[in-house]
């Protein structure tokens, strides 16, 4: 009872201290949320900025959009490389629930291979958050989207997904042209501004698409989107739309083209073909050829090694690469040397008796026909592609001259507006000599440059480019591949043109045309054979390339190699003569004689070119003849 | 006398109405009011941080239905069965923690829950934040107060069986409750300023100590509420998107459902313990302060009834689970605004979850009990 009557007795005190306590209580109370909500202040007032920035910050994500690549037409608007839908399977796991059960679901439907199921087990797990899309399956056939259209109620989370993928329709011989594109790598990082690639998984590997990647690939768009703390996407906050890539027409006539693929069908060679007047380049051909479309998501190890490996080199790019001796189709620009440094006059003649020696040298410096052309002057000298003329030319000449004129037309560097990794051949000279050999150059050396062979080497395109220069009476025209970006035209005159070649007599030019001429029509011309029945005036220049090139073990090899020491067959052509339209030049890898065998493919071509307009412009004629004669019956009906 | 007569009868009916009303259901309406307006509002907020679920506000609302049941059959009992049951109470809660220790259910890395299968399965240590202040102040009511040091010596040893039992759990934030709740009545008993001074003075010197003793998990919160930049993608991150939560909220708010921090789930723990950073961004300051009013007022109004309790147990008890509720709000909104660790403090009455709030509301129930029952119960 003690403690009771305790609590009775100081139970107004006890009151009295608790009351004390709880107003204490109360102002600490008050004090501390006071300080609660100071400390509210300082977040939402005070510092509010730098929050409402990290929240932003947090919430926004933005997400590049990649611009449609531009298309490629040729000049007649054909398509060369287009962007073609392609259908992909993806699954969101996170939508899909039971993702095995899907899975075989999806074999099911799609009546594949049941070991199929660990493939596509394995690739829906690839993606490492549960919401975003897993590739399954890539390329669907239009079968195939149907089933999966069909039956998308039973399978959760599986969707069908457009991507645009590079496709090139003719793919075959328009490759080593276009080039490719393919999955952007650690090296073409180097070369790109990332931040306008981030959307794009593809980039312009060679070739064209190389060459005006900028321009087709235009420009990324951005979105900025509200994402949660998994960093799923949940709405569009706002968008700049990206540019697409100009769409790029190239001087490419691909009838032409495919014409050149398929009279170099089964052989290697190439064919490059120049408007002279525009420089425009309506063919390059480069066979055999490869399918570039292979090369856009991806080649496989195996098939590329396959090609990579292939003895005859599909990969290559002979046409703007491959270096050749231009042999004997130098010798009209030869001719044109001598002429201008006044070293011949266009009658001055040589008397061949099969071979030139050099001043004290016993060693005969043959000509191709053993028996010698006899007596020659320029004309025939370029007709009958004789060598001991051009022999005694190049000695007279040395090799100094030699190389320097031969600059004028090409030779030795490449002049090409927009031809990816054209080659610049090789035009041998003095310094050069010693630079490589550290040897001095011997004067027998010269004749062989002075037939084109020797150390000089030529591409294609150098050719081709040459003797536009020389349809062209010598004026210069860069070659060039494409007509027209977006809306701006690519047209003469290009920064960088090299000085025309000028010859002290311009009648000059028209002895070498004639020359060249009677290559084709002339009863002793090289080219004779493929010059009957021509119904425009064709110039041609044969050339037969010594193959010297031949590592020591490769003559222990099989049959197949000894084709492989064959010459290089070679033709240089342009026509019509009083108006050229064309310039081209084929080599035939190991053909044999070029007025054999490249001479009827550089005619096939230019009458493919030539004809038609000379059909239509005929046609206009007759009509007009139709008409004068028509006013004048009524004038004389009068 | 007619008149004498009817206003006599007048009075009567009058006092047998608030009989009737308040009294005799041993209610207090303004705590009530206070009580239901935060509950009340706290679902607004819910209904928002649980992304729209209505389950999870009916969950709550069905919750607080059954807790202001519980609260309702408290208030009934009086004071003095509460003070004669204080004594079990506390035996057998303690029991239940020994048993927690030795077959308890593990979770998230602790061991707080007792489960009878298939029947119910809780947490003792909610309990005994009502039954240490009960036991606490059962004993300093029968002893002359102030308390002495032999006293003192007594309440220290009750409360450290208990609060070491669930700190070895390990429940930092309720045995810090537990043993806040025990101290407030120490304190409201009249234990002398100079005393509390040395006390304190004695607790900062011991901090190292409590620091060696400390789980891992708990002094990595230590270390993340002293920096919580140095691991913002690890334990920083709570911190860092709740402050980013208040903070971006401003002064009027983004406005309801549309805090992009809680929306999108970058804020963790959102309709638990950080839903105050859900209502901070959403309503802004104002928002806040609102809430803290409501808060303050409860505890002022919590504070007054204990102070009318007509005996000391009352009292205690009372004003007790008054400043042990204050603690709870000022725990969570200083953890989740970045004042004071993360330890693990449901904002009471808001917070989604389980046993939490009906002890809460138990111990209203138990304050209303001391604040009603000395009008009615004859002595």
């Amino acid at each position: 009872m003690r403690p009771r009557r305790a609590t009775l007795k100081d139970s107004e005190q006890q009151a009295r201290i608790f009351r004390h306590r709880s107003i204490v209580a109360a102002f600490f109370v008050l004090i501390m949320f006071s300080g609660l909500i100071g400390r509210m202040v300082w977040l939402q007032v005070v510092q509010h900025d730098i929050f409402i920035t990290r929240s932003d910050k947090n919430r926004m994500r933005v997400e590049p959009l990649p611009p449609n690549r531009g298309l490629i037409l040729d000049r007649n608007h054909e398509v060369l490389a287009e962007n073609r839908p392609t259908y992909n399977l993806t699954l969101v796991r996170e939508q899909a629930g039971d993702v095995g059960q899907t899975i075989a679901r999806l074999i099911n439907i799609l009546d594949l291979p049941e070991d199929q199921h660990d493939v596509l087990t394995q690739r829906s797990r690839e993606r490492l958050r549960s919401y975003e899309p897993a590739l399954l399956l890539s390329d669907l056939n239009e079968d195939q989207i149907a089933r999966v259209a069909v039956n998308r109620y039973r399978l959760p989370g599986v969707e069908v997904e457009a991507q645009l993928i590079r496709y090139y329709p003719d793919g075959e011989w328009m490759s080593h042209v276009l080039g490719y594109v393919g999955r952007i790598s650690q090296d073409d990082q180097q070369r790109i501004d990332t931040s306008n690639y981030a959307g794009t998984h593809f980039i312009g590997k060679t070739g064209i698409e190389r060459f005006y990647e900028d321009e087709l690939h235009g420009q990324a768009g951005v979105r900025r989107i509200e994402t949660n703390a998994r960093g799923r996407a949940l709405r569009e906050i706002s968008r700049t739309p990206p540019q697409p890539g100009k769409n790029l027409t190239l001087t490419l006539d691909s009838k032409l083209q495919k014409l050149g693929h398929e009279l170099l069908k089964g052989k290697r060679g190439a064919i490059v073909a120049i408007e002279p007047d525009t420089g425009a380049i309506l063919a390059m051909v480069s066979e055999p050829g490869f399918d570039n479309n292979k090369f856009v998501t991806g080649i496989d190890t195996k098939s590329y090694a396959a090609l990579r490996d292939d003895i005859d080199m599909p990969l290559f790019n002979r046409a703007s690469r491959g270096a050749y001796p231009p042999a004997s189709t130098v010798k009209p620009y030869m001719a044109s040397a001598g002429l201008e440094y006044g070293l011949v006059q266009p009658s001055d003649s040589v008397y061949d008796p099969g071979y030139y020696q050099l001043p004290n040298d016993s060693r005969r410096y043959r000509n191709w026909l053993r028996w010698g052309h006899g007596r020659v002057d320029m004309k025939r000298a370029i007709t009958v592609s004789n060598d001991t003329y051009f022999f005694s030319l190049a000695h007279r000449m040395g090799i100094d001259r030699l190389s320097e004129f031969m600059h004028k037309y090409g030779f030795g560097e490449d002049h090409s507006l927009d031809v990816w990794g054209a080659g610049s051949g090789l035009m041998p000279s003095r310094d050069w000599k010693r630079g490589r050999y550290n040897q001095a150059w011997y004067p027998g050396e010269t004749l062989s440059v002075g037939i084109g062979q020797g150390y000089w080497l030529a591409t294609p395109l150098q050719m081709a480019t040459a003797v536009a220069v020389l349809a062209n009476d010598g004026r210069w025209v860069r070659p060039h591949l494409a007509m027209q970006v977006g809306d701006q035209q690519i047209e003469p005159p290009f920064e960088n043109t090299p000085d025309n070649v000028e010859l002290d007599n311009p009648r000059w030019w028209d002895l070498i045309h004639q020359a060249m001429e009677n290559v084709m029509v002339g009863g002793e011309g090289s080219g004779r054979a493929s010059g009957r029945n021509l119904q425009y005036r064709m110039a041609g220049k044969s050339g037969t390339a010594q193959v010297f090139t031949l590592g020591q073990k490769e003559k222990y090899n099989a049959a197949e190699l000894e084709e492989r020491l064959h010459d290089h067959a070679l033709f240089t052509a342009y026509g019509p003569v009083d108006d050229p339209k064309i310039a081209l030049a084929v080599i035939i890898e190991n053909g044999g004689g070029g007025s054999k065998v490249a001479a009827p493919i550089a005619r096939e071509m230019l009458d493919a070119w030539i004809l038609p307009g000379l059909k239509s412009s005929e046609e206009a004629q007759r009509h007009a003849r139709q008409n004068e004669s028509a006013a004048q019956q009524i004038v004389t009906g009068d | 006398m007619m008149m004498d007569y009817w206003q006599r009868v007048y009075r009567r009916s009058r006092r047998q109405y608030q009989r009737l009303s308040w009294r005799t259901l041993h209610l207090d309406p303004w705590l009530l009011l206070a009580l239901l307006t935060i509950v009340a509002g706290g679902l607004i907020v819910l209904y928002s941080a649980g992304g729209e679920s209505t389950y999870l506000v009916e969950a709550q609302a069905l919750r607080f239905a059954a807790a202001l049941l519980i609260m309702l059959l408290i208030a009934q009992f009086s004071p003095r069965t509460m003070q004669r049951f204080a004594w079990f109470f506390y035996v057998v809660v303690t029991l239940m923690l020994v048993a927690v220790d030795v077959i308890g259910t593990h979770a998230m890395g602790a061991q707080r829950w007792l489960t009878i299968p298939g029947v119910i399965r809780f947490q003792p240590s909610e309990l005994m934040k009502l039954a240490m202040p009960m036991t606490i102040a059962a004993y300093l009511s029968r002893r002359v107060l102030p308390p002495g040091w032999l006293d003192l010596l007594v309440c220290l040893l009750l409360m450290g069986i208990p609060v070491g039992l669930i700190a070895n759990q390990p429940d930092l934030g309720t045995s810090m409750l537990v043993t806040a709740s025990a101290v407030f009545v120490i304190l409201l008993a009249g234990l002398s300023w100079r005393f509390i001074a040395v006390c304190v003075g004695l607790g900062v010197a011991a901090m190292p100590l409590l620091w060696f003793n400390m789980h891992q998990y708990q002094r990595q919160r230590v270390l993340t509420f002293l920096n919580p930049e140095s691991d913002p993608l690890g334990t920083g991150w709570n911190i860092i998107q709740s402050k980013t939560a208040i903070g971006s909220g401003g002064i009027h708010g983004k406005g309801w459902m549309q805090g992009t921090q809680s929306q999108l789930e970058f804020l963790p723990e959102r309709h638990t313990d950080f839903i105050v950073a859900v209502l901070a961004e959403e309503f802004g300051l104002i928002g806040m302060a609102v809430l803290m009013s409501c808060y303050l007022l409860l505890i002022w109004r919590g504070l007054y009834m204990a102070s009318q309790a007509h005996d000391t147990f009352g009292r205690l008890l009372g004003g007790s689970l008054v400043l042990t509720f204050f603690v709870y709000v000022f725990v969570n909104v200083g953890m989740v605004s970045g004042v004071l660790p993360v330890v693990g403090v449901p904002l009471p009455l808001i917070s989604y979850g389980g046993t939490a709030s009906v002890t809460l509301m138990a111990g209203f129930g138990m304050l209303m009990a001391v604040f009603t029952h000395h009008k009615t119960t004859p002595r």
